[in-house]
């Protein structure tokens, strides 16, 4: 063997060389009856139990979900809510009783639901500034804000339609008598407090004036503690949502009766919106949420079923 | 129309025609922008991206960042325009090179050293040995006292051999202080690109000596890039500059060719184009309702009571631009892409490389590799595509007796050598028509052998034949011809050659015999050019008999034939010959008519013939891809009768019981007309047998039946699956192939000379083979290959997998970007008809360029069947050529596919988080990230290995 035949025969082994000639390694699995079988029965076996676990954890979770847009306003003005929930000078208090089915561990998440509210709608999405809820009022380009951007000549912080609508019922919960102690820390996501609402940034020129939309803000709190706007600001990506208002601490009994004293301020009137409030235990999943479980459960006994079919056929034509 | 060129006229003629700068470049800096954008513009698929890159910049409709469609956009729009631009600025240096070359040109009467861009019609220009010719010139003078010498026109014709050049008669003899001075007209017509013509007049302007018109042919010019050679020095006029010349004007850009996948990927991005409009229309009118209904009630929403006039369009717009992903961008780049990898495979396949020659195959066309895989008709040419086209001498007839076929080999017959070593008269004059009726160069090397230079494989054959036989062309000096016959030299003057041209079918040369002064005829040529014209009374029978029999071997054959001429019968046709032959109107037609007047009364001396071997795996290859579904035609200019033996041994029809053969002749249209219904007939009740029917056709029949009965023999080139067509010349070829293609079929067209360059560039395929006859078909072509028989993997493997991998590729490209639109269209249901974007511009435009795109890649060495299985199983190829696996119906399953994924994604998306709780942000990831493992799990599933 010459050298020139050694260096073309190193060639020949080279990926390169291999690739160049269409010829490198390939696999190639042949799909027979029973590996497809086997595949399916696998995947129903991985499947059901995962799901039914996920139902389990799904299904111990307790829910109480109160609707109060209707009840809290009074008798009189219920043929003119809108009206009723604008005038400012009628009080907003309604109390309502929750009772408690089933024993609910802490914490306990308090949410308000709204629903028919169309938070991802595009001209809501898009009308709000990133930039200017971390910068402040120093940063202008917030064209993308309109029609919230400026008052009396004055930008707005923060600016746009979403912060402009933010949800401004409160609740307090009382249980024999006693206020149960709401925790209202930590309600937004770390993230968002810490790298995207300004920790120097106080609101400025906000809900005066003409435009004047949802809740009001302490200007004296900087926008990075104001969590109530950092949750109302992540949009909800359906048109009923559960926003996160805060966390009951303590333990409830089965038979325990709550009592709820809120402010019915938010006008969901004017479109038919409704509202609810929600107070849910949690699982190590989470939420209540039976979808993932039944899914699982689904995709698991159908494929044990296709397999169990393939298998039928198999047998009675085997060739 | 015409042209005159005052020779050595440094004034006259400078403004009126181009100086020589060449230029190839298809821009220059300034206009490179405006004219490539203005290409790229006048795509349709662009136009689009443009229309909706634009409308992305109005903030108030884009659902995402302009920058994610301006981005891939602009992307795409770099990566062609440089490449362009590198490919124009690579011919702007070469141009450069080729402008600047220092050359000697005749200014003032005396010689400068001048750049060759500067040469200005009408210069005289010097050139030396070896030396590119650097605008097209009429030779005026050169090193040889007989005024010859030769040229390599290789770059312009691909043919190697050494070819003639000689001056004009009425420049003969003059030194060099007269070519400095001399001043004359040359009367030429206007630039044209016939490098094989050139009607010109040249009259010399007193004092010199000849005051006539002296007739120039294209024997007397040296055309641009061809090279000097084995001559000292030569000098012409420059007659054609710049771009004008013979050679700049034969440049043009071939149209370009699209493949029928191309067309069919435009037929769905077409109807996917529709699909959105309608989307567009109906979301955007739900929109409008919806806002009009709800969005204004929703106060957190804020519309303005009063919008602007285009409020109606906005709604629309947005949704315009929400599904305009629908098209994707990626699919051009992506199949550009991969294009170039199969022409690159093909490039690199060590089994397609020509072991004899070293040549790797070569896709010169990248993006028609689909196309093979599609192919239902071949036409072949057979001279030098089926066969070698390396003749050799095996049998001949001389005067009845026929030598070589009892050893097939005449050299070594005894009886001949014989015959030969007795100086037989009739011998001698065959050998000597053998040796001199030609137009071969015969050049000495150091070592004292003898090569010959000769234009056709025909006239090399019969010279080295005649060698062999002891008639021996040693020389040729000027018009002295010198030839040693058993010892004896014997000189010939040749007085004038009647070339060889296809309507003639013969060539003839007049010599005068140097000892006794005698004026011979000696002509060759086809035996119907040749026999006819015997003289009254010679027994033909045992010649037609002897072409018979060797035409049904496979063999050519040639008859050779002379007579005397008496010196008044010479001399007065000489000077019609010379009157025809300066003539500038018709001058091949009358030249002709003229040479008729000699070529008559022949005594012919008989027949040779000449084998051209098949090449190999030619009956194999025919055979895999007939079994394939792939119907051949044959086109040659051969005879009937040996192209049907050709035939015959390549499998391409089958003999008697098991074939059949229909002749389609006739010299008149009745005639035609009553044979081609007879052969219609029987081709349409034979057709449900298993036979294999073809059918033959002349030339002429062909003439007559394509031009008057053309509805016939479409129909009967439908119904049969081979045909056999002889005689027919390169317009012909490309008329059939013309035809074929009328009825929607994909053909391919293969050859290697000249005469089929039309034929391949007529054809929906063409491939050349880089052969003996020159580079001009390969050059031409789309691939060119080294064997014949490498179109046998050419097609079923390359062209089957190109064809395999695209159609997956390009469906899988509108399915993932159908399935993101449906995913977006479904998400603008529950968000109040708004055209909200569900996913943002960053993760669109990595899914489209990055996650998508990339994975998908591995699919251009997807094979779904191994190479040896695909040979063996032929028949699987038609699954391509029906466009089984990209047609409507697959692209509806895709479209069904990506319609399906959506909703399983979309439901699933909006269920994760429990419906109430999902985010804006949370749930489109949730939603990308299902549609990337999705696609991953399409894509592996769709690979086959």
């Amino acid at each position: 063997m010459t050298n020139t035949d050694r260096e073309r025969h190193r060639e020949r082994e080279t990926a390169f060389y291999l690739f160049t000639q269409q010829r490198l390694p390939a696999c190639k699995p042949v799909l027979t009856p029973a590996w497809v079988i086997t595949i399916f029965l696998f995947t129903g076996f991985i499947f059901i139990p995962v799901g039914l676990v996920t139902l389990r954890a799904s299904r111990s979770v307790v829910e109480i979900v109160e609707r109060y847009d209707t009840e809290c306003v009074p008798e009189p003005f219920r043929i003119d809510k809108v009206s009723y929930v604008q005038d400012d000078s009628i009080p907003k208090n309604c109390s309502l009783s929750l009772k408690v089915r089933k024993y609910m561990k802490a914490p306990i998440y308090i949410y308000y639901q709204l629903d028919n509210y169309y938070q991802n709608h595009r001209r809501y999405v898009k009308s709000r500034s990133d930039r200017q809820l971390l910068h402040g009022w120093k940063y202008h380009a917030t064209s993308s804000c309109q029609p919230v951007e400026f008052n009396n000549n004055q930008p707005i912080v923060p600016c746009g339609l979403i912060a402009w609508s933010l949800f401004n019922d409160t609740f307090t919960f009382i249980r024999e008598r006693a206020e149960l102690k709401v925790n209202r820390k930590n309600i937004a996501w770390k993230s968002d407090r810490d790298h995207k609402f300004g920790k120097t940034v106080y609101p400025f020129n906000f809900q005066n004036g003409t435009l004047i939309g949802g809740g009001k803000l302490n200007p004296r709190i900087p926008l990075s503690d104001q969590e109530d706007l950092i949750v109302w600001m992540r949009t909800s990506a359906l048109p009923s949502f559960r926003k996160l208002y805060g966390r009951i601490e303590e333990d409830l009994d089965a038979d325990d009766v709550v009592v709820v004293h809120l402010m019915n301020n938010y006008n969901t009137y004017g479109f038919g919106g409704k509202k609810k409030l929600v107070l849910s235990t949690s699982s190590w999943l989470g939420g209540k949420n039976d979808f993932l479980g039944l899914a699982c459960v689904f995709v698991g006994s159908s494929s044990v079923i296709l397999a169990i079919v393939f298998m039928l056929l198999h047998l009675k034509s085997r060739r | 129309m015409k042209r005159f060129v005052y020779i050595n006229d440094d004034e006259s003629s400078q403004e009126l025609y181009c100086d020589n700068r060449i230029s190839n470049r298809k821009y220059t800096v300034l206009n490179f922008l405006p004219k490539n954008l203005w290409e790229q513009f006048s795509r349709f698929m662009n136009q689009y991206f443009l229309l909706i890159a634009c409308l992305q910049l109005w903030s108030l409709i884009t659902p995402v960042n302009p920058a994610s469609t301006w981005g891939p956009l602009i992307f795409i729009f770099a990566v062609s325009a440089s490449k362009e631009a590198w490919d124009d600025y690579n011919r702007y240096l070469s141009d450069k090179k080729a402008n600047e070359k220092h050359i000697w040109v005749v200014r003032q009467g005396i010689r400068k050293h001048i750049q060759a861009q500067d040469i200005h019609v009408g210069n005289i220009v010097w050139l030396r040995e070896n030396d590119e010719v650097p605008c097209d010139l009429v030779l005026i003078g050169t090193s040889d006292t007989q005024g010859l010498c030769y040229v390599e026109t290789a770059a312009l014709d691909g043919e190697t051999d050494l070819k003639t050049r000689v001056i004009p008669s009425a420049c003969m003899g003059m030194d060099f202080e007269l070519l400095h001075k001399i001043k004359g007209v040359i009367e030429c017509p206007n630039p044209d690109k016939d490098i094989r013509r050139f009607d010109a007049n040249l009259r010399l302007f007193p004092p010199f000596i000849d005051n006539d018109l002296c007739p120039l042919t294209i024997k007397n010019t040296l055309l641009q890039s061809c090279y000097l050679r084995n001559t000292e020095w030569a000098c012409g006029v420059a007659v054609y500059t710049g771009n004008e010349t013979k050679l700049g004007m034969s440049r043009g850009i071939p149209e370009p060719k699209l493949t029928a996948m191309d067309a069919m990927i435009d037929k769905l991005t077409g109807a996917i184009f529709v699909f959105q409009i309608v989307v567009v229309m109906v979301l955007g009118i739900a929109g409008n309702v919806w806002k009009d209904t709800e969005a204004r009630k929703q106060w957190y929403v804020l519309y303005p009571i009063e919008g602007p006039w285009y409020e109606l369009l906005v709604i629309p717009l947005r949704f315009e631009l929400l599904c305009s992903i629908m098209i994707p961008i990626s699919i051009k780049v992506s199949l550009d892409l991969v294009k170039s990898l199969y022409a690159k495979f093909i490039d690199w396949d060590s089994e397609m490389i020509d072991q004899d020659t070293g040549i790797p195959s070569h896709a010169t066309n990248t993006a028609i590799s689909e196309d093979l895989g599609q192919v239902e008709y071949i036409l072949t040419d057979k001279t030098g595509t089926l066969t070698e086209n390396r003749m050799i001498f095996r049998r001949c007839c001389i005067s009845g007796i026929f030598y070589g076929n009892e050893s097939g080999d005449a050299l070594k017959d005894v009886k001949l050598l014989n015959a030969v070593a007795g100086s037989s008269p009739d011998v001698v004059r065959f050998l000597t028509v053998m040796a001199i009726c030609n137009t071969v160069i015969p050049i000495k090397s150091k070592t004292g052998a003898i090569l010959y230079k000769a234009q056709s494989q025909d006239e090399d054959a019969l010279v080295n034949a005649a060698a062999r036989l002891h008639m021996v062309y040693v020389n040729k000096n000027a018009n002295i011809l010198e030839i040693r016959f058993n010892g004896s030299v014997i000189q010939y003057e040749v007085l004038e050659t009647l070339e060889f041209t296809s309507d003639r079918k013969r060539m003839s040369v007049v010599v005068k015999d140097c000892q006794n002064g005698k004026i011979v005829l000696l002509s060759k040529g086809a035996d119907e050019a040749i026999l006819p014209y015997a003289y009254a009374g010679q027994q033909t029978r045992a010649l037609v008999e002897a072409v018979e029999q060797y035409a049904q071997l496979g063999l050519r054959t040639l008859c050779l034939a002379w007579r005397e001429l008496k010196e008044d019968e010479y001399q007065e046709w000489s000077l019609m010959f010379k009157e025809a032959s300066s003539t500038l109107v018709d001058r091949e037609w009358r030249i002709a008519e003229v040479c008729q007047r000699l070529e008559h009364d022949f005594e012919v001396l008989g027949v040779t013939a000449i084998e051209d071997r098949l090449q190999d795996g030619v009956p194999e290859t025919i055979e895999t891809l007939r079994k394939a579904g792939i119907n051949f035609w044959m086109l040659t200019g051969d005879k009937q009768n040996t192209a049907i033996q050709i035939a015959l041994s390549c499998n391409f029809i089958s003999p008697e019981p098991k074939g059949q053969l229909l002749l389609i002749d006739g010299k008149t249209e009745g005639e035609v007309c009553r044979s081609l219904e007879r052969v219609l007939l029987t081709m349409r009740i034979t057709s449900s047998e298993p036979k294999d029917v073809a059918f033959v056709v002349d030339g002429w029949a062909l003439e007559i039946a394509l031009k008057h009965y053309r509805k016939a023999f479409t129909e009967l080139a439908i119904l049969s699956r081979t045909a056999i067509c002889c005689r027919v010349t390169p317009s012909q070829k490309a008329q059939l192939v013309e035809l074929l293609k009328s009825c929607d079929y994909r053909t391919l067209a293969i050859g290697d000379g000249g005469n089929d360059v039309r034929m391949i560039q007529q054809a929906d395929i063409g491939v050349g083979i880089s052969g003996r006859e020159g580079l001009q078909a390969a050059r031409a072509a789309d691939y060119s290959i080294g064997k014949f028989r490498f179109l046998k993997r050419l097609i079923l493997v390359h062209g089957r997998y190109s064809y395999n991998r695209t159609a997956f590729l390009s469906q899988y490209s509108f399915y993932k970007s159908l399935v993101i639109c449906f995913i977006q269209i479904f998400f603008s249901f529950i968000s109040g008809v708004s055209g909200t974007s569900l996913f943002n511009s960053v993760s669109l435009m990595a899914y489209n360029v990055f996650y998508t795109s990339v994975p998908v890649l591995v699919s251009v060495l997807d094979k779904d069947l191994s190479e040896g299985t695909v040979m063996q199983h032929p028949q699987i190829l038609v699954y391509c050529q029906a466009g089984r696996l990209l047609n409507p119906s697959t692209f509806a399953g895709w479209f069904g596919r990506s319609l399906f994924h959506a909703i399983v994604v979309f439901v699933i998306t909006i269920h994760a988080y429990a419906f109430e709780k999902s985010e804006m942000e949370e749930l489109s990831m949730v939603a990308l990230s299902g549609c990337i493992w999705l696609q991953a799990f399409v894509v592996a599933l769709e690979t086959n290995s």
